[in-house]
Formats: C-alpha cells, sequence, structure tokens
C-alpha cells in the first residue's frame, strides 16, 4: 500500500490524465475457458480479428498469429465466428491447463 | 445595498419561465429534457427557445430522467455545459446516475422543481424529492421566489464550474407554489446575464484528441475512498466560491444572497428556521406577531448542500426556543432532515429546538399554522416527538 497516492495527489473523479488504460490492465486471470487454435485448421479469414471485443487476436501480415493472453477473457465469440466448417478455434476450460 | 451596475427588465413570470428565462441567457451547449409535472413547463419554455434559435442549444429529448441524468453526465465529460431540470419521481429515477455526476465531478446544473413522492400519487409540492438526494454529493440550493429562482440559477453555473468546487448543483423551487405562480421580477439584461456566468473551460474533456483521458474507471479498494475524500473537499471549497459569487451577482443587480437569511433576529428570543415558499408566509407571520410586540424572527436556509452549519449556529445562538420546519419526513428519524442537520448544528448548546412537519403533498402552510408554531415556543411545552402542522388528527 505504501506506493499508492494520497487523495490530494491524484486527479478527481477518478480520471486518468491519458488513454489506452485497458491496455495495462490484466483481464486474462477473469477467463474461465480458453481458446486453442489449430494452425492446420485456420485459413486465416481473420474473422475472430474482427469480432474479438478485447482486441486480444493477434495477427500478422494479415495471419492469423496467436491470442494475447493478458486481455483474453474468454467470451469465446472467436471460436463463435470461426466457419463452421473450419473450426480452428476451441474452448476449452482452464482446468485443463491449470498445473 | 450595493448599487445596480446594470440595466435590468421588469417582468411578470412563472418560477418555471424565470429559470427558463436564466437558461436562455446562459445559453449552454447541451439540455437534456423529460417532462414531468410541474417542472414541464420549464423545459418546455426553454425548448421554445431552442427551436425558435434563440439559444444555441442541442436539446436531446430523452426517454426517461435516467436517460437525461445519464445524457448530462455525457455531455459534461464531452467538455460542454449540460443542464437538465427534474421534479419528483423524475429525480427519484436519475438516483444512481446523481452519484456518478458528483463522482465524476461534473458540474451539470439542474433545476428541481420541488414535489411530493409517489405513492400514494401526488403532483404538489414537498421536498421529499430533493431531500432524497441530500447525500448524493451535490449542492443543493434553495429559493423562496421566482426572483431568487432566476438569481440562484445563474449563481449555480459558477459555483458548480468554479475549479475548487466541480460539483453539479441543483437548484430547487417549490413546486405550483412558486414554479406556477406568476410574479414580477428583475432580469438581467442577456450580455450581463452572460458576461457573469461566463464561457465553461472544462479541465478536462473527453473529445480532446490532443490530450486523451480516460474517465469512470475501475476504481476499487485501492482509490475509491480516496474519490470520495476529494468530493468531501469539493464541498468544503463551495462556502468560499458561494459567497464569492453572491457579492459579484450583489455588486451586479444590488440582490444579496447567503447562505441562511435572517428575518428579524437581532433582538429575537424564538425563531423558525424553514427553506423555500414557506419563508414569505413566515415573514408575514413574524411581522404580525412583532406588531403584539413578540420578538420573534425566523432563519431561511438558501443553501442546504453544502450545509452552513456555522452560520445557522451564529444565528440560532441568543434564542431561548427553536422550531425547525420541514416539508419533509425522514421516516423512523427524530424529525425532519432540516431539524436533524439544525439540531447537529447547534450541538452543546443549550437551546431547546423542536421538529414541525409540515405541507406534504403541497397540503397549505396558512399563517396560523406557523403562529402556531410560534405559540408553542412562547406559551405551551412543544412535544418532545415531531410535530405536524395543519395535519387532521
Amino acid at each position: 500500500m505504501s506506493e499508492l497516492k494520497g487523495w490530494k495527489d491524484i486527479p478527481i473523479g477518478g480520471l486518468i490524465p491519458h488513454g489506452g488504460t485497458a491496455f495495462d490492465y490484466e483481464t486474462g486471470s477473469w477467463r474461465s475457458f480458453r481458446p486453442v487454435h489449430d494452425r492446420d485448421k485456420c485459413i486465416d479469414c481473420l474473422d475472430c480479428w474482427f469480432c474479438c471485443p478485447d482486441n486480444a487476436i493477434i495477427a500478422e501480415d494479415q495471419k492469423f498469429k496467436g491470442f494475447d493472453m493478458m486481455h483474453c477473457k474468454g467470451c469465446g465469440i472467436c471460436a463463435k465466428v470461426c466457419p463452421p466448417k473450419v473450426g480452428a478455434i476451441t474452448m476449452k476450460p482452464e482446468s485443463e491447463f491449470e498445473e | 445595498m450595493a448599487r445596480k451596475s446594470v440595466s435590468m427588465t421588469k417582468l411578470a413570470l412563472t418560477g418555471n419561465e424565470a429559470v427558463a428565462e436564466a437558461f436562455r441567457q446562459v445559453n449552454p451547449d447541451v439540455a437534456a429534457v423529460y417532462p414531468i409535472t410541474p417542472q414541464t413547463e420549464l423545459m418546455h419554455k426553454f425548448s421554445e427557445y431552442v427551436y425558435d434559435g434563440k439559444v444555441e442549444t442541442e436539446l436531446i429529448a430523452v426517454e426517461s430522467e435516467h436517460s437525461a441524468m445519464s445524457a448530462a453526465v455525457g455531455a459534461a465529460a464531452g467538455g460542454v455545459r449540460a443542464i437538465t431540470a427534474t421534479s419528483a419521481n423524475g429525480l427519484a429515477l436519475m438516483w444512481e446516475v446523481l452519484y456518478i455526476a458528483s463522482g465524476l465531478r461534473l458540474p451539470i446544473v439542474m433545476a428541481v422543481v420541488n414535489r411530493a413522492l409517489s405513492g400514494p400519487l401526488n403532483i404538489h409540492c414537498d421536498h421529499s424529492d430533493a431531500m432524497g438526494a441530500r447525500d448524493s454529493g451535490w449542492i443543493q440550493i434553495y429559493s423562496e421566489n421566482s426572483q431568487e429562482a432566476y438569481d440562484n440559477a445563474l449563481q449555480a453555473f459558477r459555483i458548480a464550474e468554479h475549479s475548487g468546487v466541480l460539483l453539479p448543483t441543483m437548484i430547487t423551487m417549490d413546486g405550483f407554489i412558486i414554479s406556477h405562480t406568476t410574479e414580477v421580477l428583475e432580469i438581467l439584461d442577456d450580455a450581463a446575464a452572460r458576461e457573469f456566468v461566463g464561457e465553461y473551460k472544462p479541465m478536462y474533456t473527453l473529445l480532446n484528441p490532443e490530450q486523451p483521458v480516460t474517465m469512470g474507471p475501475l476504481d476499487l479498494q485501492d482509490y475509491y475512498f480516496e474519490h470520495k475524500r476529494q468530493q468531501v473537499e469539493g464541498m468544503y471549497n463551495a462556502p468560499a466560491v458561494i459567497e464569492q459569487v453572491a457579492q459579484e451577482y450583489a455588486a451586479l443587480t444590488g440582490r444579496k444572497y447567503g447562505f441562511i437569511e435572517a428575518y428579524r433576529m437581532e433582538d429575537a428570543e424564538t425563531a423558525v428556521v424553514v427553506m423555500g415558499s414557506a419563508a414569505g408566509t413566515t415573514k408575514d407571520v413574524v411581522d404580525t406577531l412583532r406588531e403584539r410586540g413578540i420578538k420573534v424572527g425566523m432563519v431561511k436556509l438558501r443553501v442546504f448542500r453544502p450545509f452552513p452549519h456555522e452560520q445557522l449556529a451564529e444565528a440560532l445562538s441568543h434564542l431561548k426556543s427553536v422550531a425547525v420546519l420541514d416539508r419533509c419526513i425522514s421516516f423512523g428519524a427524530q424529525g425532519g432532515p432540516v431539524y436533524m442537520e439544525t439540531r447537529s448544528a447547534m450541538y452543546g448548546k443549550e437551546i431547546p429546538i423542536y421538529s414541525y412537519i409540515y405541507g406534504l403533498g403541497g397540503r397549505d402552510l396558512i399563517p396560523s399554522l406557523v403562529e402556531s408554531a410560534y405559540n408553542d415556543l412562547f406559551e405551551g411545552t412543544p412535544d418532545p416527538k415531531m410535530r405536524y402542522l395543519g395535519l387532521r388528527e
């Protein structure tokens, strides 16, 4: 608690005087289902990239690269929008990944 | 009284029209409106100004009061001057958003035309609506008549928008009794009113790409408490600003406003504390009793939040007893809200203070009822429990 500032030293009203704050905030820990990607099935349509509400699909050169697990909340939209004939993304319980 | 430095026009207006006139002169950027009796006429009048091109305001006709306050919050967060107005259940429906407006420190100005809360259904005056919002972090200023409603409306913007305050402000007037009664009042000329209110320069805005900010983020155990303490500081800073603004307004208009108005209090032995239109009736009763040689006075509260405890205690400290008239019940409490605040302000002083509830649901407060409260103070022993003026047993 010692590094937290007192009420006189912070902007009023909870305001943060810069943008893009969601980038620094880890929401990945909220996840109870994890998206798993199958490279062999993926056709790189990037529907998942368009639809992800948390900007957690990483794409490079118009190809699927991976998930940003710090921000992925596990909502499953990517798996849902992945074309049925492709089915490259499946949601698996986080418990399967715990060690 | 200060000399008037600007020309003024005398007009015959209802309280609603008077505040609409003040809003027209202020020319706010956004008005989010939804009708409810007895406020409807106020924004009806203002919307005429919008559609006649007399103001440049963006008028948003929303689908509820919850949306009205939400739209005002959005507009204010966007860095512009936002207003709204409501009454009774409309204010109740704004409830959660009132706290968001104050918590985000958005200086919205709202006219509250006081009306009883349902149920049973009632559209007439009492203070239950605004009193219910007394802990919402809004500044509250009450008006005795149309002139005060107009004057308070102009001053409200300066108070709310001051950088040391930045708290939303509600100005109130008694439903129907003031809102629908035509009175003659003095209106500043437009240029003087606009110069007095000045231009609004927000500290932050969501719409400035040069300086992006985040408003209303998640605020948990680590910082929420500190932000509430900051709101308290805004309330602490408000009195000096309210006083400064009142002084400037007095220099302009000759009309002086304080936190309280003491009426014939110098040598008074007992007094009644009131808010709103009841002050006019009470002044008449004081005059009548004074003619009979009875030394009574009256204190009208103009500002309820922040509560002027020092000024009130000072005004009452020489008395033998005090009656506090509330147009609101706090069910299960020892008295009305104004009574409890007054007693708290008078803590440590050995002066009996009694609670009187009056005028609920628009029940008239006739002079003989006020007189009976004074008579209790002088002649009888007032019942230690809440008493009621004008209630049938």
